[in-house]
């Protein structure tokens, strides 16, 4: 097999219509992925900040890790078989995979939303009562700026899971991009099994870029350490009009800065890698 | 239970395959991230060139990585090295950070006072920070070794023989026993991995008893 023929079969277009076209799979696959996440989150994100913030019930973070273990081929195919025939419709494919997907993406969601909540410092938290903030107000002006470094790895860590197990899924009869793989492997046309795992690749290269991004952008500056070197060339600017203010509310708030600073840890917040998973293990001292 | 004893011998076999496919790697993987994560912890600059490089290797799916690297080695797709190479990749993605971590984690006074007895950089690094970076890199082995078990098994879609046959085989005959016992020795292989990381950890930092005791 040359480039030549991967070449061929990616501007052949045949390969770009209809049902077992590039676009239509890779918009089944980002479905899969967009619906996956979204369940999870709505399962895992109030849950882990819950525990987080009570201190209860940590055992569920403990426990859900400890489920990593599980092999997801394993995992995949015991549910399929279970779920599936109780399913009497087109569906019975869909949903024991989607099932799956949820229950893989939860653990990185669940202690990322954890181990973030966990690492707000209580004197953050005293200072934000003190100064008359509602526990909502704690929660979202405080506890989340400060949570979302290690969030936000979570959920990057859950993506690439999802995108990745979702290309074995193909196996129990899903769409998506894994249905090159597998019925490439079933009719032995090997360039078509290189072409999609070419497209797995990118596509999760270019989901794991965006996230990254996302960290970069979204994450305050007083806690990503982007404020003190603006501090630093203000300081030699000596004018303090010159550099615009990227997060005002934040900043003026010096017990958030601090506990942030605290809370990121040496490793730095953005690091907690997905699949080195627990972003709590990684974030002890 | 009784089809798991009547194929124990199979199991048995298919789970040293299984732990040469997974473990292999893992040595593998430690001695190559040794080296570059002692650069990471050193070189700042580096550290952040090292670590995106082995991210970008770790977020490629496993499934397609082993159908990736047939072509580039020149090897065919049925054959074992392919595994053995994605799952050394995934193993240096995962440690080449713990070990830099873990390296940087070591006290400075110790690391002075290391230097003013006399150590060069490479006998600091053999003799202090290495061993005290142990249980760090003890955490971090032992993560790769259980997602190693895990993903190894994926490797049975493409017909390479080890514990995830029982999978693909169980869910292909719709024989939900099967499945179990490939869960079950899939999660067994994975514990003894952890225990063995755990005791030569252990062994390998006796000092971190005597202040338990």
């Amino acid at each position: 097999m040359s480039l030549a023929t991967i070449w061929a079969w990616f501007t052949d277009p045949a390969n770009w219509q209809g049902t077992d076209g590039v676009p239509n799979r890779v918009l089944e696959h980002l479905l899969y992925t967009g619906l996956t996440l979204l369940i999870a989150l709505v399962v895992a994100v109030p849950l882990g900040a819950w525990v987080g913030h009570s201190g209860r019930l940590r055992w569920l973070v403990t426990g859900a890790n400890a489920a990593r273990a599980i092999p997801t081929l394993g995992l995949l195919f015991a549910v399929s078989m279970f779920v599936g025939p109780l399913i009497q419709s087109d569906l019975a494919f869909v949903i024991p995979s989607i099932t799956v997907l949820v229950l893989l993406a939860i653990p990185p969601l669940l202690s990322g939303t954890y181990a973030g909540i966990d690492s707000v410092e209580p004197a953050a938290r005293d200072a934000a009562r003190g100064m008359g903030m509602t526990g909502w107000q704690v929660l979202t002006k405080v506890e989340a700026p400060i949570a979302l470094p290690l969030f936000l790895s979570g959920l990057r860590s859950a993506t690439l899971q999802v995108i990745a197990t979702a290309t074995i899924a193909a196996s129990v009869s899903l769409g998506g991009l894994g249905r090159y793989l597998i019925d490439g492997l079933a009719s032995r046309d090997y360039v078509q099994m290189v072409c999609g795992s070419i497209l797995v690749a990118v596509l999760a290269l270019v989901a794991d870029g965006l996230l990254a991004l996302l960290e970069k952008r979204a994450v305050s500056p007083g806690i990503s350490g982007r404020a003190t070197r603006v501090a630093r060339s203000r300081a030699r600017n000596s004018d303090p009009h010159s550099e615009p203010d990227p997060d005002g509310a934040d900043r003026s708030d010096p017990d958030s800065r601090q506990a942030a600073v605290v809370g990121s840890g040496s490793t730095g917040p953005v690091e907690a890698t997905a699949a080195t998973g627990t972003p709590s293990e990684r974030d002890r001292p | 239970m009784t089809w798991a004893l009547d194929h124990i011998g199979d199991i048995m076999s298919r789970a040293g395959q299984h732990a040469w496919l997974a473990g292999l790697p893992l040595v593998l993987g430690l001695v190559i991230a040794l080296p570059l994560g002692w650069l990471a912890a050193r070189r700042p600059r580096l550290r952040a060139v090292l670590l995106t490089t082995t991210g970008l290797l770790y977020t490629i799916p496993s499934l397609a990585l082993f159908i990736l690297l047939p072509p580039l080695l020149g090897t065919k797709i049925l054959d074992p090295v392919n595994v053995i190479v994605a799952m050394t990749v995934y193993t240096v993605a995962l440690l080449t950070r713990t070990v830099a971590d873990g390296l940087s984690s070591v006290d400075g006074s110790t690391q002075q006072a290391a230097i003013a007895m006399g150590y060069g950089s490479f006998a600091r690094f053999r003799a202090v920070d290495l061993p005290l970076a142990v249980p760090v890199i003890a955490a971090g082995l032992r993560v790769a070794a259980v997602s190693n078990v895990s993903i190894v098994s994926v490797a049975s879609l493409i017909g390479i023989s080890q514990l995830g046959y029982f999978l693909t085989d169980g869910y292909a005959r719709s024989f939900p026993t099967e499945v179990w016992v490939g869960i079950v020795a899939c999660l067994l292989l994975a514990l003894v991995f952890d225990l063995v990381i755990q005791v030569v950890s252990r062994f390998l930092t006796p000092w971190t008893r005597a202040v338990a005791a």
